[in-house]
């Protein structure tokens, strides 16, 4: 079965500043729980460590496979994978781009070139697969960070807000995708967003982050 | 007056006719300073990478000597390699004194400190947001250096280039440790300034003509590697 993620009494400071303070949450598998608070509050940082880009100053991050914890390694590592808020596209094509994380796991050219090849029709990227990334707009980023993470059918997703400074065509474009992988695949989504209606929407699960601490939300 | 113009005419002439003699200390120059922009580059860019990639102890000092190094007087560096590889000097028995090799290594220790620099400014530069994307994609260490290294690599060409234009243009230290013997370390520099002091003009103005020549194209590529580290250029050099 997929993996489930377990916060327990996750503490992380910034120079003598609490940024998270005892967040504890079973993140069930396959479901989509959307994060929401305040700006500075933590969410970023928060996703970040759950992405095991960082460690925390206390407490633990749990991933479980069966009821079995597991390593926090680099095979777990690539199993997981977080949409940035500002994606951090590289300097080169948007092929080459989305390639990245299968290149790197050693994937032959020809499995790279029909998954890549499938993943850019589905974020609307297929005519622009040989333009260099960086002359993409805002949108189209978003969108490029996107497929970045869905070629690598990652079991839990992170998505740092996903159509932040997006216009409603993109965004609707962004939530149908995140909407059409709930409905197909087992991935865990975790998600901040600013925008009320969107978790509505999108989540099974909402949560709130309020002075660094965890809540869940109601509505 | 006359001299001059009747130089620039002969100049062209050699220049047209490929005249042997030019383009073996075309070759030669090439040759020296292609050697020791490739071993600059060996060595200077997994410095620089290091420097601006890990915690290295001394680290400020290490950059404040380099930088100082790319300021090295060229005749203090031919100096100094003349005294290592002077007979009676501690690398003497090597009889590298006036052969090509020596011109490298003189160029070699002009070139390293630029490349070295500029390799870690391009690296320490690239925004840290790359360093999370390698990362949350499934990078592992050395995977994630690289992805570094090559978001900067139009400002390490860059250095590289930089590199190139001052070592081909420079004539203090080849001369003190090449001894611009003619047909064996004879380069562009060395002739323009032998040439002149013979007073035969001919062969140093089209020496000239083509290192400002080369200087120009060096410029050229220098602004185009420049424009492609920045956004709005729709070339694509690796794949
Ligand atoms: N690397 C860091 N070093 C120091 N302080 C940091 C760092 N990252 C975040 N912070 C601080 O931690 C706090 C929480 O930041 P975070 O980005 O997690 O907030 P956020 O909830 O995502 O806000 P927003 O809604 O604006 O995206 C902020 O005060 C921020 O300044
Ligand atoms: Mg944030």
């Amino acid at each position: 079965m997929g993996l489930s993620l377990e916060l327990s009494q996750v503490s992380k400071t910034y120079n003598g500043q609490v940024i998270l303070q005892d967040c504890s949450w079973v993140f069930e598998p396959g479901l989509t729980h959307v994060l929401k608070g305040p700006n500075g509050t933590g969410k970023s940082t928060l996703l970040r460590v759950c992405a095991l880009l960082e460690a925390p100053d206390k407490g633990r991050v749990n991933y479980l496979a069966g009821g079995r914890p597991l390593a926090l390694d680099l095979e777990l590592k690539r199993r997981i994978t977080l949409l940035l808020p500002n994606v951090g596209v590289f300097n080169t094509s948007v092929f080459n781009n989305v390639a990245y994380g299968l290149k790197i796991r050693g994937f032959e050219r020809r499995e790279i070139e029909a998954r890549v090849g499938a993943i850019l029709e589905v974020v609307g990227l297929a005519d622009k697969k040989r333009q260099r990334a960086l002359e993409l707009s805002t949108g189209q980023s978003k969108r490029l960070g996107l497929a970045r993470a869905m070629v690598l059918e990652p079991e839990v997703l992170f998505l740092d807000e996903p159509t932040a400074s997006i216009d409603q065509e993109n965004s609707e474009i962004i939530e149908r995708i995140i909407l059409e992988m709930q409905e197909k695949k087992r991935a865990t989504i975790i998600m901040v967003t600013h925008d009320p209606a969107q978790a509505q929407r999108l989540g099974d699960r909402l949560l709130l982050i309020k002075n660094g601490r965890l809540f869940p939300s109601k509505a | 007056m006359d001299t001059i113009l009747q130089g620039f005419i002969s100049a062209f002439k050699l220049i047209i006719a490929l005249d042997p003699e030019l383009l073996k200390i075309i070759w030669l120059s090439i040759k020296v300073s292609g050697a020791a922009l490739i071993l600059a580059f060996l060595l200077g860019l997994p410095l620089g990478a290091l420097l601006a990639l890990k915690r290295v102890p001394l680290r400020g000092l290490i950059l404040s000597l380099i930088n100082t190094g790319m300021g090295l007087p060229p005749v203090v560096v031919g100096l100094f390699v003349y005294l290592l590889l002077s007979r009676s000097g501690p690398l003497g028995f090597m009889e590298l004194l006036y052969t090509p090799g020596a011109m490298i290594i003189a160029q070699f220790i002009l070139v390293f400190p630029i490349v070295t620099s500029l390799s870690h400014t391009a690296i320490v530069n690239v925004n840290p947001v790359i360093r999370q994307a390698a990362q949350v994609l499934g990078a592992n260490p050395l995977q994630e250096a690289l992805t570094v290294i090559r978001e900067a690599r139009y400002g390490i060409m860059t250095g590289g280039i930089a590199g190139l234009g001052r070592v081909t243009a420079e004539v203090g230290a080849v001369i003190m440790v090449g001894g611009n013997i003619a047909g064996y370390t004879r380069v562009m520099t060395t002739t323009i300034a032998l040439e002149t002091d013979k007073g035969n003009f001919d062969l140093a103005i089209a020496l000239g003509v083509i290192l400002l020549g080369l200087s120009l194209l060096i410029n050229l590529v220098f602004r185009a590697l420049q424009r492609l580290g920045r956004t709005g250029s729709g070339v694509v050099l690796w794949d």
